[in-house]
């Protein structure tokens, strides 16, 4: 397959592993086993049974006919929104929860942003009953007060990143430090397909479970397996990368990536990395990031924390420089609208990450016959207090 | 020969000291180097601030961020150090994360570095595999030694690797952890510098991370050849500023 990570990680130009030497053991362990481990029947078993029973897996996909109506396309939502804890975060974390305890491990670390993965890791260490911790930054303690409050409730100490901007970025680093600082007993449970190989992989391959339903149900619904295009918003790109997995090397089936343009591109505050960013290292891999000239790292902006990342995982930069995906950047304001718009016309409200992917349709026409399957990574639960604010509830 | 394998050779436990490039102010730099080195410092490694140090502690953090603020930049650090030769000649090595040099191009960043006379380069995050295939030649055309950290974790194997890749010396983390982390060594770390001394290198080992007063410098140069102390410099130049630095080298040794 053209667009698999090669053995050394690399998706062409972008990948690989430029992690300090303290972090060497613990990446070279998950590096060498995780496929063995992911492949075992045993491991499968499990990781489909909780998918089923504890997710609520398969996610509909379900036929939007009032969107579909209003776009004058054909539209088809994968409702991620409907998993045990409202994201696609948790195919994710259930996945990986499996591996570290294949691995012996006994501590869990993560980072979060809007506190999705977050709530996802901590959901799951409860079920598995492993210690968990949390860095969040300590600027996105304040602004995601309700998920904080569900990961202690969940039991997972929630540590502030105070270093830095103190927020996403920053929250990663102070998870990869705790990782150096705890290199025996401790798995980090990355949230995004982003991160030194084998994580970018690793994630994407527990995601992609995303497309493999979609082809089996659009094959139900349609006769056919391929949509003529995938949608998902892309931060990291973790939900993003599961949508489009089974269908990378399918070239009748259109690519579509969203990044949050924020307040617009070019206006100094935006996270939309794919125009913005330059090659670099960013989290242990060599992807687009947005930097300055001098090579520092910069804060990213959207209104939606999900999206809020000044990096994106080295499968997408490779889907924007072959031109495999088309990217498109949506503003705050375009994808508030598209939210309000899926909440009225559908009954669905979406995370507000999701309404970028949304709002596709002011930049790129359908036709009337394409089916276009469109990734609804979140429900909007947690983002309440910002369309209440936006659109004066 | 290169400063770093003259010094090397020379009979006795050798002090290296690093400090963030643009801290407390700006224009410290050339300042600080110079009485680091008149006060008996053999060696410097002059911290390149990035925004995001993901192997450094709290210490080296804030001082980045600090220098960072100050206006610190790749150019403008090679702008304070063009002059730097005429005063000082201990070893100089340049320590710095890989996106920033990434950035300036690393071929130039090299050349730069050897019209200025730096002899060595330590980027923590760039890993032995990709520095062996695809930028040895050019640190070695432009003159630089490349150096590589072991950890207590780091495999025997690996370490003979990195031995083979390396052409100066090892520099030796002593402890699990994060820059600054430790305030003394216990018996694990004793077992990991005998560990490594039975190896029988052929880069002599410098000791780094947790090496703060002149205990932990005897303990540590007990089997390696020196020690670098970091953090506990840093804390020392935000509490006394940068004329003292002096007394903070005689209590070392």
């Amino acid at each position: 397959m053209k667009y698999q990570a090669n053995e050394k990680g690399y998706y062409g130009d972008f990948g690989g592993a430029y992690i300090p030497e303290m972090l060497y053991p613990n990446v070279e362990e998950l590096r060498t086993t995780y496929l063995d481990i992911m492949n075992e029947p045993s491991f499968k078993e499990e990781f489909n049974q909780l998918l089923k029973d504890y997710v609520g897996r398969p996610s509909p996909l379900y036929y939007a006919k009032r969107l579909s109506e209003k776009h004058n396309t054909k539209v088809y939502l994968k409702r991620e929104d409907l998993n045990h804890t409202g994201a696609h975060k948790v195919n994710n974390t259930i996945g990986q929860i499996l591996v570290a305890k294949k691995l012996g491990k006994n501590r869990i670390i993560a980072e979060t942003g809007a506190g999705q993965h977050g709530v996802a890791t901590a959901t799951v260490c409860a079920l598995m009953g492993i210690e968990c911790i949390v860095y969040m930054g300590e600027i996105d303690i304040k602004r995601q007060a309700p998920n904080v409050a569900r990961m202690k409730m969940l039991g997972a100490e929630v540590r502030p990143a105070k270093s830095g901007s103190k927020t996403l970025k920053d929250a990663t680093n102070e998870a990869i430090r705790d990782w150096i600082n705890n290199p025996v007993d401790t798995h980090y449970i990355i949230g995004s397909a982003i991160g030194p190989h084998p994580y970018p992989d690793m994630v994407t391959r527990f995601q992609s479970i995303i497309s493999e339903e979609i082809k089996w149900q659009l094959k139900e619904k349609e006769g056919r397996e391929n949509p003529d295009y995938v949608v998902a918003c892309i931060g990291g790109g973790s939900n993003a990368a599961g949508t489009y997995y089974h269908f990378l090397d399918e070239p009748d089936v259109g690519i579509i990536a969203v990044e949050a343009a924020g307040k617009g591109v070019n206006s100094g505050e935006s996270a939309a990395t794919s125009q913005l960013g330059k090659e670099g290292i960013i989290h242990g891999c060599r992807t687009l990031l947005m930097q300055t000239p001098d090579g520092q790292i910069t804060e990213p902006y959207s209104i939606s924390a999900g999206l809020d990342y000044p990096g994106v995982g080295p499968l997408h930069s490779h889907l924007y420089k072959t031109g495999r995906g088309e990217f498109y950047s949506v503003t705050d304001d375009d994808a508030m609208t598209a939210g309000l718009e899926l909440s009225q016309l559908e009954g669905i409200i979406p995370a507000i990450e999701t309404s970028h992917a949304l709002a596709i349709f002011n930049d790129k026409k359908f036709k009337a016959d394409d089916i276009v399957v469109i990734s609804l990574s979140g429900r909007g639960d947690k983002d309440l207090n910002t369309y209440i604010d936006y659109f004066k509830l | 020969m290169n400063r770093i394998n003259q010094k090397l050779e020379e009979d006795k436990k050798l002090l290296s000291i690093y400090f963030t490039a643009g801290y407390p102010s700006l224009n410290d730099t050339a300042q600080v180097i110079e009485d680091l080195e008149k006060s008996g410092v053999d060696m410097i490694e002059i911290g390149l601030p990035f925004s995001d140090p993901l192997a450094d502690g709290p210490t080296i953090q804030e001082s980045s961020t600090a220098a960072l603020k100050n206006g610190m930049t790749t150019n403008v650090l090679f702008e304070q150090l063009k002059d730097i030769r005429k005063s000082v000649h201990i070893p100089l090595i340049i320590m710095g994360y890989f996106n920033p040099m990434m950035q300036y191009g690393v071929e130039a960043f090299c050349a730069k570095c050897q019209e200025i006379g730096i002899d060595g380069l330590i980027i923590p995050d760039l890993p032995v595999a990709e520095y062996h295939e695809h930028y040895q030649e050019t640190f070695e055309k432009y003159g630089l030694i490349n150096v590589f950290l072991i950890t207590p974790q780091t495999s025997d194997e690996r370490i003979r690797f990195i031995d083979s890749v390396s052409n100066g010396f090892i520099y030796m983390v002593s402890s699990a952890s994060t820059t600054g982390a430790q305030s003394e060594f216990g018996d694990t770390q004793k077992q990991y510098f005998d560990r490594i001394d039975a190896l029988q290198l052929k880069n002599p080992q410098i000791v780094g991370f947790g090496i703060s007063n002149n205990e932990t410098f005897r303990q540590a140069t007990q089997t390696a050849k020196g020690a670098i102390i970091g953090s506990a410099f840093i804390k020392h130049l935000t509490n006394k500023g940068v004329d003292t630095i002096d007394s903070f080298i005689k209590e070392i040794r």
